[in-house]
């Protein structure tokens, strides 16, 4: 089969991190070639600059053998290079046609053929086997359906290579197996398709060969047949040397955190988690592993108040807190450290004093009587915590914008820990915090759960939760589905979890199974 | 407190001032087109304002209301509100001093004033709570809904005082306040009254509340990241409504100045403009107390020096309503200036 | 009660609805452009008041009312792109940037008034545009007075009426508009020049409410008058939300707005004070914005400035 891309060293740099190291890809025509990878591997980036929304430091880009640059959409549009992101870029009060002819339009003068519009829908829809009603708003449609828009815009567009940015992350698994089989209809036209995932099912699934990256360089590609859910784990997590942290053996006592089969919606309606249940004992460290989009955000705001749960139960304590407002739950022992500090967890523009009081400053010592704030208590709390956590630099009326993200993250950890929570709840406690804050905040972490707190883990970064955790939980498409004590998980075995596959077809010692 | 001092932002006053340099030059070229020199006509602007006792005491009667008006929207805006129903409030709070004024005739001074201060007050915040509400609960946006609420004061009080409060002749006013509901003059023959006082005491209450108390706290941090300020624990709905409420309280007491201290009685759309021109102070003095008060100077200056410009020159007093658009619209361009300055560490 | 009924409904109410309805519809459609583009044109009164005007001066000394309006939709327009650019370019809250126009329009037009017609208050009578007669038209029964009789630039705003909604909805060009307004990124990643169709839009809006202030000055009266348009800019927003973005939408609430301003001082007459009649467009308006639940039917991107990634 003839190369139809190839893209030669390509490097990209952000601030802060190299999303891109010198990676290479071929394409060959009509192949579905998966590009596999955990969150921060490089591989949106990667196709990002294949589309022409970013541009490489470095490198360079062949479509069927004559080098090009593409500098923006149009360039790639008109290599007939398609994306079809994550998220969809559908104007909703717009029918399918208009949405699929949108910047370029077929027309009578100025006036919109809309009529011609329809038919050529109907006739791509035939060719490819993706069947949509022309006629209806984008809407009242399903994410699978407003997919296959996207993917026809990009066939009306002449797409002969087509990019699907994790595809199956929005979709029930009906609607991946209806995918899967448009893939195949695809292939069979003559399009060759890269599809960005996570989810090693799928990969197995359909794909002729896989590309895995990991921290922003290619660790390799190989056939697909050539390879397996174990091999694949393997690639995409690596052996990494873990950090270790000092800590005892746990001393778990009553049960203070008690989930049963919750269910909770995102803000589009689909369902993000999905009966999970779990506990968490006083004194001990569950860490919920998994890649980002299966539930984790929505089922730790549940937790907090901040997302109102569809269905199950929440018990803090004994006491049901499905309900309740995220104030009286603070009040009731639980103490948060949210995954998105600059949306969630942080007033950026206050002080780190002013920070460090939000949601006790409705509380003795810092309010008094009248109502009115009590600067010099604000301003010891302040002091204390900045000297306790290492908040550097050590100035509480400095504004917490100007905080790198380790010291912005250590004053959300001080405010959350300080108050010696009954439930603490860590969310990607160490995203986009250096090595120092890092070990800092793991060795509160455990100094918590010491105290006699109970700690529950979300992270996506499998080392931190095996470092950390006393029992380890892997959170997979809205469930738990599976809860080990520690000893007996390890990176692959986590990783073949997270990425979908079962328990019973993973075997311990350097197994070769295939997932199916 | 030299500590203090060195935390005052100095970058964040260049704009402003800026703002004000910039719009004084296209004004120039107005004055330009009467065939008038700008230089004399700013001359003649500045000694009437601030040259004579009188000009100077004009000129901080007609910064008063200003400095209500914006504090009124500034408050909103700390909240991550848009009051631009100010001027709505204001009517519905000066009826509502007005009708204090006259129909509780004999009260002693002592009660009757503050009296129909309050009324003022309340009658602002009401008209200010329902588009918070509308916002809280509904999600619409405040700056229609307060557009729409203005029509329907301005209209409200056309009929009240052309109506059942008409006054005693055909004059589309109501009867004068009693004695003991005015506010005494500081320096007849002007019309500057103890109402700077209250507007003064009115700025200092706003820094307070504003940075010193708990719900102070609690609305910036729904202004600067209402999702972070749930997180907190803060009802952002309720906020809503109490920073439009206490808003509309201010603009309410512009309305109150101009009945119990300017007129004595409610005049049909006695207003020029004050709600809107709140918003321009508001803006120019950076939603700031002390930046507010300065502004409405500012403003009261170029009223009172226009006057007098108007009289001496050629060049009408309307002058100074375009400046005050123009100031209004480099204020808001101000990322215009951030291209020029290089400010640090401003957003 | 036959009475009130024919005080209510007769030729003559029609004909000055059609008449009040006019300037509102010409700033309601340019409102409707402005808005599907995403960008919130509060302006709308100041660019109205500062058309009005020009149309005047332009008539008084071309002696030519049309050439009056074609000054106005050019000022207007110029109006509606310094908006864009403080909006669009320089990000500013859109509806500062609005407010600011209102206010520095309503100083500069009395401004020039006194320098150009020396007097207070009101300008010189100018040229005008005088009302037509429809030959076949005018002699239908009923409608005839109504439709027949009226003056050019009625038609020409129902006409605009017309063209916006076909524009809107039925050409390539409107489909972009509204792609922009509603999702600007989407219509960026199909290579749509995001910034270009909003200066468009919002230049469009202002040449319209222009258009509509002329009709005003020289059409209805034949003068100047400060402050004439009176918040006729604010009604033709709320049309505007009202028709919910809509030409024709925005047509059905101006003429129910102009009815009832041309029914002011008939209710007068019945005891009903004018200024219930004169708060209803708002009241509705306010009643209408909970039916829908606030921005469930507003253009999604509409207020907010792009920044376009990458």
């Amino acid at each position: 089969m003839a190369t139809v891309l190839e893209m030669k060293g390509i490097t990209k740099q952000f601030p802060g991190v190299l999303a891109n190291d010198h990676i290479d890809l071929d394409v060959e025509e009509g192949e579905i070639h998966a590009l596999v990878g955990e969150n921060g591997s490089g591989k949106s980036t990667l196709m990002s600059i294949l589309f022409g929304i970013y541009r490489a430091d470095a490198g360079e880009i062949y479509v069927r053998g004559r080098r090009v640059e593409i500098n923006e959409p149009r360039d790639a549009i008109n290599l007939k290079i398609g994306m079809v992101f994550q998220h969809f870029m559908l104007v909703e009060p717009l029918t399918v046609a208009e949405n699929i002819v949108l910047g370029s339009e077929l027309k009578r003068g100025p006036f919109l053929d809309y009529d011609t519009a329809v038919a050529e829908v109907e006739r791509l829809s035939a060719l490819y086997g993706l069947k949509i009603d022309p006629h209806a708003k984008i809407q009242d449609l399903s994410v699978g359906l407003q997919q296959r828009v996207e993917i026809l815009k990009a066939l009306y567009r002449g797409a002969e290579i087509l990019i699907l940015d994790e595809p199956t992350a929005v979709l029930t698994p009906q609607e991946v197996d209806e995918l899967i089989e448009v893939m195949r209809n695809l292939r069979a036209n003559g399009t060759s398709i890269i599809f960005i995932t996570h989810r090693i099912r799928e990969v197995l699934a359909i794909s002729d060969r896989v590309t895995v990256l990991r921290r922003g360089k290619k660790v390799g590609t190989k056939p697909t047949s050539e390879t397996n859910a174990q091999d694949l784990a393997e690639m995409m997590v690596g052996r990494k040397v873990l950090l270790q942290v000092e800590k005892g053996p746990a001393k778990p006592g009553d049960v203070v955190l008690e989930v049963r089969d919750l269910a909770v919606r995102d803000k589009r309606g689909a369902l993000k988690v999905n009966g999970a249940s779990f506990t968490v004992r006083r004194g001990e460290i569950l860490g919920i592993a998994g890649v980002e989009g299966n539930g984790q955000t929505e089922l730790v705001e549940a937790l907090a108040g901040l997302a109102r749960p569809e269905s199950g139960q929440i018990l803090l304590q004994g006491r049901d807190i499905t309900q309740a407002p995220p104030l009286k739950i603070k009040q009731w022992g639980l103490g948060y450290v949210p995954e998105d500090r600059h949306r969630r967890g942080l007033v950026l523009d206050y002080t780190v004093a002013d920070n460090l009081i939000l949601g006790l400053h409705t509380q003795a010592p810092f309010r008094t009587r009248l109502g009115m704030q009590d600067f010099r208590a604000i301003k010891e709390n302040a002091v204390k915590l900045v000297e306790q956590f290492d908040i550097r630099p050590p100035y509480p009326h400095q504004p917490a914008r100007k905080l790198s993200g380790g010291n912005q993250q250590k004053v959300v950890v001080a405010r959350e820990f300080a108050r010696d929570p009954e439930l603490l709840i860590c969310s990607q406690p160490t995203r986009g915090v250096d090595i120092g804050a890092i070990e800092f905040i793991h060795r509160q972490v455990v100094a918590q759960r010491d105290r006699g707190a109970a700690v529950l883990l979300v992270s996506a970064e499998l080392d931190e939760i095996l470092s950390l955790s006393d029992r380890v939980a892997v959170m997979y498409n809205g469930k738990i589905v599976a809860v080990m004590p520690v000893e007996e998980a390890d990176e692959h075995k986590l990783g073949f979890l997270m990425l979908g596959g079962r328990l019973e077809d993973y075997q311990a010692a350097g197994g070769n199974e295939v997932a199916r | 407190m030299l500590d203090r001092m060195k935390r005052i932002p100095y970058h964040v006053v260049v704009a402003p001032i800026l703002a004000v340099l910039l719009a004084m030059v296209v004004g120039s070229l107005f004055v330009l087109t009467v065939g008038e020199s700008p230089l004399a006509a700013y001359k003649v602007l500045l000694q009437e304002s601030f040259g004579t006792a009188r000009g100077f005491a004009t000129t901080l009667q007609r910064a008063t209301p200003l400095m209500f008006t914006g504090l009124a929207v500034a408050f909103a805006f700390r909240a991550g509100l848009f009051n631009i129903g100010a001027e709505g409030q204001l009517y519905i709070g000066a009826f509502a001093a007005a009708w204090v004024g006259f129909t509780f005739t004999n009260l002693p001074k002592i009660i009757h004033l503050p009296l129909a201060i309050l009324a003022s007050m309340i009658g602002g915040a009401i008209w200010a709570a329902v588009p918070g509400y509308l916002k809280a609960r509904f999600g619409i946006h405040e700056v229609i809904n307060s557009i729409m609420m203005n029509y329907i004061a301005y209209f409200l009080t056309d009929w009240l005082v052309t109506g059942p409060f008409q006054g005693s002749t055909m004059i589309p006013e109501t009867k004068r306040v009693a004695a003991s509901a005015t506010l005494s003059r500081l320096m007849p023959p002007t019309r500057l009254t103890t109402a700077i006082y209250i507007a003064l005491i009115a700025a200092a209450v706003v820094y307070i509340l504003m940075w010193r108390t708990k719900l102070g706290y609690e609305i910036r941090a729904v202004g600067l990241n209402p999702t972070a300020a749930e997180y907190g624990g803060i009802s952002v709905a309720k906020i809503t409504v109490a920073a439009m409420a206490i808003s509309g309280a201010l603009a309410g007491l512009a309305g109150m100045e101009q009945i119990l201290g300017l007129n004595n009685r409610f005049i049909q759309r006695f207003s020029p403009d004050l709600g809107f021109m709140g918003v321009a102070v508001a803006l120019l003095g950076k939603n700031h107390p002390v930046g507010i008060v300065l502004a409405a100077v500012l403003f009261g200056a170029l009223q009172t020096g226009a006057a007098a410009m108007d009289r001496l020159t050629s060049v009408p007093r309307e002058l100074i309503t375009i400046l005050q658009g123009v100031i209004i619209f480099f204020v808001a361009a101000e990322y215009l200036f951030s291209r020029f300055m290089k400010v640090k560490g401003e957003a | 009660m036959w009475k009130i009924l024919t005080m209510l409904i007769n030729t003559t109410i029609f004909s000055a609805t059609l008449r009040m309805a006019t300037p509102l519809l010409f700033a309601a459609v340019g409102g409707i452009f402005s808005e599907r583009s995403g960008v919130v044109n509060i302006g709308l009164e100041g660019m109205m008041l500062i058309g009005a005007f020009t149309a005047v001066a332009v008539s008084w000394y071309t002696g030519s009312a049309w050439l009056g309006v074609l000054g106005a939709l050019l000022a207007g327009a110029l109006m509606g792109f310094l908006h864009g650019v403080a909006s669009i370019k320089y990000r500013a809250n859109q509806v500062v940037s609005g407010t600011a126009i209102n206010i520095f329009a309503g100083g500069l037009t009395v401004y020039l008034q006194r320098l150009i017609f020396k007097m207070a208050g009101v300008s010189e009578a100018v040229p005008r545009i005088l009302d037509v007669e429809l030959p076949l038209i005018s002699k239908i029964p009923w409608i005839g007075p109504v439709i027949g009789r009226q003056n050019p630039m009625v038609y020409l705003a129902f006409l605009t009426v017309i063209v916006a909604h076909v524009v809107v909805f039925k050409t390539a060009w409107g489909l972009r508009l509204r792609s922009v307004g509603e999702h600007p990124a989407a219509a960026d990643s199909v290579g749509i020049n995001v910034y270009r169709m909003r200066y468009a839009a919002v230049t469009i809006s202002g040449a319209l409410a222009g258009v509509g202030g002329s009709y005003l000055s020289v059409a209805h009266l034949s003068r100047f008058v400060e402050g004439m348009t009176a918040g006729r800019g604010f009604i033709a927003l709320a049309a505007m939300i009202f028709g919910k973005w809509n030409p024709i939408g925005a047509l059905g609430a101006c003429l129910f707005f102009g009815y009832a301003d041309a029914l002011q001082m008939r209710l007068q007459e019945l005891g009903i004070p004018t200024q219930f009649v004169q708060m209803l467009p708002y009241a509705l308006t306010m009643i209408a914005l909970i039916g829908f639940i606030g921005r469930a039917v507003a253009p999604k991107a509409s207020g907010q400035p792009y920044v376009k990634e990458g």
